[in-house]
């Protein structure tokens, strides 16, 4: 990971024109290098997603972006996301900056087999490829994310949950983009499916150098796999540091909060009463 | 916490439940062996958390026990008598052994008050009761479960209520019939993180109070190990682990409960699997 | 407007898009139950508002419409307003009685069609099994039988029993008839819902708590389906109306009161057409059409409530393109624009 930046937003606001309007995200600035896992925590109504999808231009009416510039730093030079608009936000999109969403069972065509969607992306921003071509592309993509290629024929719903999603990392890495946003891409599936996807993720970072936006509420799981952590709260980003700051010395109260939600699985009791009676020591919180 | 009875009949019992279902695929058939011969026993004042991924039966052994769904056989005891299945003897069964739900969202009806969904089971259960006594009882619930001013609270409908908030409602519906044994059915899985441990410290402090017998479902190992005495690690409707709590998670046995313990979350090992990536694992 | 931060242990704020989402529908709404005043809902209850106090109310001021002392085949005029009929009926003293003739069909019609729908759809639904499979493949034979010729069957059947006397001809017995004839579409829907309704887990939270099968249904469960019920209703009180109006276009319909149909029927044996007196039947045929029409229009309003992103959608793009233009801020080319 080097500290080149790939992508930076400065001061960006969000807001949902609804009345009274909803402030979603309130003057966010962050910086994401190249190669880097950035995690991005907070609770329901942080506005953590509206973020995601507002670095992706991919916001949904009634929200708005009110304020802020989003620079995406190609090779060839400084992109200006926001004046994006068209064609040219068309080929930003996927080809840039990928995402992976919440709920792949609302994210993939349910009527398309999943060759018949990953021939889509490549329909629509490769032009030049050609059929063969495509063919192989799909099936070295499902490869990379540890699918048998033979399931290419199956459609969503004859997939399981994991391998859902992993499908979904391979349409977003089909261009092979420099930044990939993930919005909780773990939470619906078991813990040691979520292992399993991880694992992937950062062994597929290794191989292509792309860096990584992991939203989550699941601070433990960010503290373990993330280079840095920006914590939000109602709009705002209250904290940004390296992960292991972010553990061993947290300055935000909330983060503390946050922190102190999750029990320690080896460790001590934390802020929870204490169960049984017959164990000597103070009773916590 | 209320003393432990000498009776050793005293708790709540399931006894070698198995639940099958019976799966059509076109002509042929299979069948789904939901649970498979599960047996333990939940003693007032003691918790026992039920610990599995989805597809592991949990869910199914909690609406067994909460007399929802018929058992294919064993057996639920209470105090060591089977459990009824219809009739007022289920509805004195109903009077203690009661259910929090996963969902705070769709476990409280839209259309009704919160004091209603408090009152009802009241009523039901004390039909002598006068409607200006359940109403006081049912403030009082409110208050018991933290949500007070209770007046603020009664007359809302659900959907202008937090998850939390709607999360001690239901608590306190449960409480209501004047429950001794709470299912709590991964209560907390669907709250916001740091609103979690406020409800399960509330869970805590009710079973200290009233003696209760509580068993906590879940897939969160952390909060199994701090929350309950003893852990049951289910697989595929078979119960794979058991032991005290502290045991269990310190010490596993079984290859299932370490891949479980491995896969969760933990902070401590921060950067590890970066580094097992890096060099090629 | 209730503000989820209430004092007590938590501050936990709803997901973003779900703020905004409850926000549009607070602006629009009174109370959980009555409906936004859209244009549609206005434009329908005005118009079987004014037909319906029309069909109560005017015939108190009409000459009696089976005064057959007037000359034959007036057009339009000052003293009949709207002409009179071969016989020498005056038409808007004919109108003014079948409208309520035909509201009161359509009414009582509509209320019994609802009635069996609720007990073949919703105790078929929540119950399940064997209750469940009986009224099931009795709503499907009613399903399959072809609905005109069922009622004209029926309503010829019933009106030459001997014995019933004037109640043969009467308007309500028709409005039985088609009652009972009408209910199979309304059934399965509430069926499916019922089945859907069945699953929510307050449904199983009220069974643990004790509650008793048929409370359930009537407490937890009729009461969330009431758009849908009301729903059902009007399309019921419309199927009634214009079923009315083909039995008696048909010379199966109520003889002895006057409706809707019996002024259409009459006007067709009269040769209305023929003689070029459409004073006699525009009139009947423009109430059915645009009572039709109106309950339709409260029926649409209605889907609006029971699924409010029909309403919520246009809204939402509506807001952000005004505000996009007014220069607030950049609008992605977004999922919904």
């Amino acid at each position: 990971m080097t500290a080149q930046p790939v992508l930076t937003a400065h001061d960006v606001s969000i807001e949902y024109q609804v009345d009274p309007p909803v402030n979603a995200v309130q003057g966010v600035s962050l910086t994401l290098h190249r190669g880097e896992i950035l995690g991005l925590a907070g609770e329901s109504g942080c506005g953590k997603t509206t973020l995601a999808y507002g670095l992706n231009r991919l916001l949904k009416a009634p929200a708005l972006q009110t304020s802020g510039e989003i620079v995406f730093h190609d090779a060839a030079g400084d992109i200006d996301v926001v004046g994006l608009s068209g064609d040219a936000l068309r080929r930003y999109r996927w080809d840039k900056v990928s995402m992976v969403f919440q709920g792949s069972m609302n994210s993939l065509n349910p009527v398309m087999s999943v060759k018949a969607q990953l021939d889509d992306v490549f329909r629509t921003h490769r032009p030049g490829m050609g059929r063969a071509e495509r063919a192989a592309r799909s099936a070295e993509l499902l490869g990379l994310v540890g699918v048998d290629p033979s399931r290419l024929t199956a459609f969503p719903h004859e997939l399981s949950g994991g391998m859902r999603q992993r499908v979904m990392i391979a349409m977003a890495l089909a261009l092979d983009p420099k930044v990939m946003i993930m919005d909780e891409p773990t939470t619906a599936l078991d813990v040691v499916v979520q292992r399993g996807i991880i694992r992937e993720i950062m062994r597929l970072r290794e191989r292509l150098g792309f860096a990584v936006i992991f939203i989550t509420h699941d601070l433990p799981l960010l503290i373990e796999i993330s280079d840095r952590i920006a914590v939000m709260l109602e709009g705002r980003i209250v904290e940004l540091d390296d992960a292991e700051r972010i553990y061993r010395t947290p300055q935000h109260a909330y983060t503390k909060r946050l922190l102190a939600s999750f029990p320690s699985l080896r460790g001590d009791r934390g802020g929870f009463v204490r169960r049984r009676d017959d164990e000597e020591g103070a009773s916590a919180s | 916490m209320s003393d432990r009875t000498t009776a050793d009949a005293e708790g709540l019992e399931a006894r070698n439940l198995v639940r099958d279902y019976r799966i059509r695929h076109g002509m042929r058939g299979s069948t789904l062996h939901a649970v498979a011969d599960v047996s333990f026993t939940i003693r007032p004042g003691r918790t026992i958390a039920l610990v599995g991924e989805s597809g592991s039966g949990k869910s199914t052994v909690a609406r067994i026990l909460a007399r929802l769904e018929a058992v294919t056989s064993g057996s639920v005891l209470l105090d060591g008598v089977r459990a009824p299945v219809r009739g007022a003897a289920l509805d004195a069964y109903r009077s203690r052994v009661q259910m929090v739900f996963q969902d705070p969202f769709s476990s409280l009806n839209p259309f009704h008050t919160i004091l209603h969904h408090i009152e009802r089971p009241l009523r039901i259960h004390h039909p002598r009761m006068s409607a200006a006594e359940a109403r006081d009882r049912a403030h009082e619930l409110l208050e018991r479960v933290q949500l007070t001013p209770s007046s603020k609270f009664a007359e809302r409908r659900p959907h202008e209520l937090s998850g939390g908030q709607r999360q001690r409602v239901a608590i306190a519906r449960a409480l209501a019939p004047g429950a001794t044994y709470i299912i709590a059915d991964e209560p907390v899985s669907m709250l916001d993180v740091s609103i979690r441990l406020g409800v399960l410290n509330l869970l805590a402090d009710l079973q200290r109070s009233d003696g209760l017998g509580v068993l906590y479902i879940t897939h969160d190992l952390a909060t199994a190990r701090h929350f309950s005495d003893e852990i049951l690690v289910m697989y595929r409707g078979e119960i794979v682990e058991r032991g005290d709590a502290d045991t269990v998670i310190l010490d596993p046995q079984h290859a299932y409960t370490r891949t479980l313990l491995d896969a969760a979350a933990d902070p401590d090992r921060l950067g590890q699997l970066r580094e097992e990536v890096r060099r090629g694992g | 407007m209730a503000d989820p931060r209430l004092s007590s242990p938590e501050v936990e704020p709803l997901p973003t898009s779900a703020v905004a989402t409850e926000r549009i529908v607070r602006a629009n709404r009174v109370r959980t139950l009555v409906p936004s005043l859209s244009g549609k809902l206005i434009t329908g209850l005005v118009i079987v508002g004014v037909i319906t106090l029309f069909g109560l109310i005017a015939p108190f001021f009409v000459q009696d419409p089976r005064d057959s002392s007037n000359p034959a085949l007036l057009p339009p005029s000052p003293e009949h307003l709207l002409g009179t009929t071969k016989l020498g009926y005056d038409v808007f003293a004919q109108l003014a009685w079948g409208t309520q003739g035909s509201l009161f069909v359509g009414v009582v019609a509509g209320f019994v069609a609802l009635l069996l729908a609720i007990v073949f759809g919703v105790l078929a639904g929540y119950f399940g099994g064997v209750l469940d499979e009986v009224l099931t493949l009795i709503t499907n034979i009613m399903l399959v039988i072809p609905g005109l010729p069922l009622v004209m069957v029926i309503a010829a059947y019933v009106q030459h029993t001997p014995g019933l006397g004037p109640l043969a001809r009467s308007s309500f017995l028709v409005a039985l008839v088609l009652g009972i004839t009408g209910w199979a579409g309304s059934a399965v829907v509430l069926r499916a819902t019922a089945r859907s309704l069945r699953t929510r887990d307050y449904v199983a939270a009220s069974r643990v708590a004790g509650e008793k099968p048929m409370r359930i249904i009537f407490v937890e469960i009729l009461p969330n389906l009431v758009p849908l019920l009301a729903a059902q209703l009007i399309f019921g009180v419309i199927f009634a109306v214009l079923g009315e109006a083909g039995l008696s276009y048909l010379g199966l319909g109520p003889t002895g009161s006057i409706t809707l149909g019996t002024m259409l029927n009459d006007a067709q044996t009269g040769q209305a057409v023929g003689s070029g007196a459409w004073w006699w039947f525009m009139p009947p045929g423009a109430v059915i059409a645009l009572l039709g029409a109106g309950l339709s229009l409260i029926n649409f309003a209605i889907d609006e409530i029971v699924n409010p992103k029909l309403r919520i959608a246009p809204q939402a793009a509506r807001s952000q393109r005004k505000a996009a233009r007014a220069g607030r801020g950049i609008a992605d080319d977004g999922a919904f624009a």
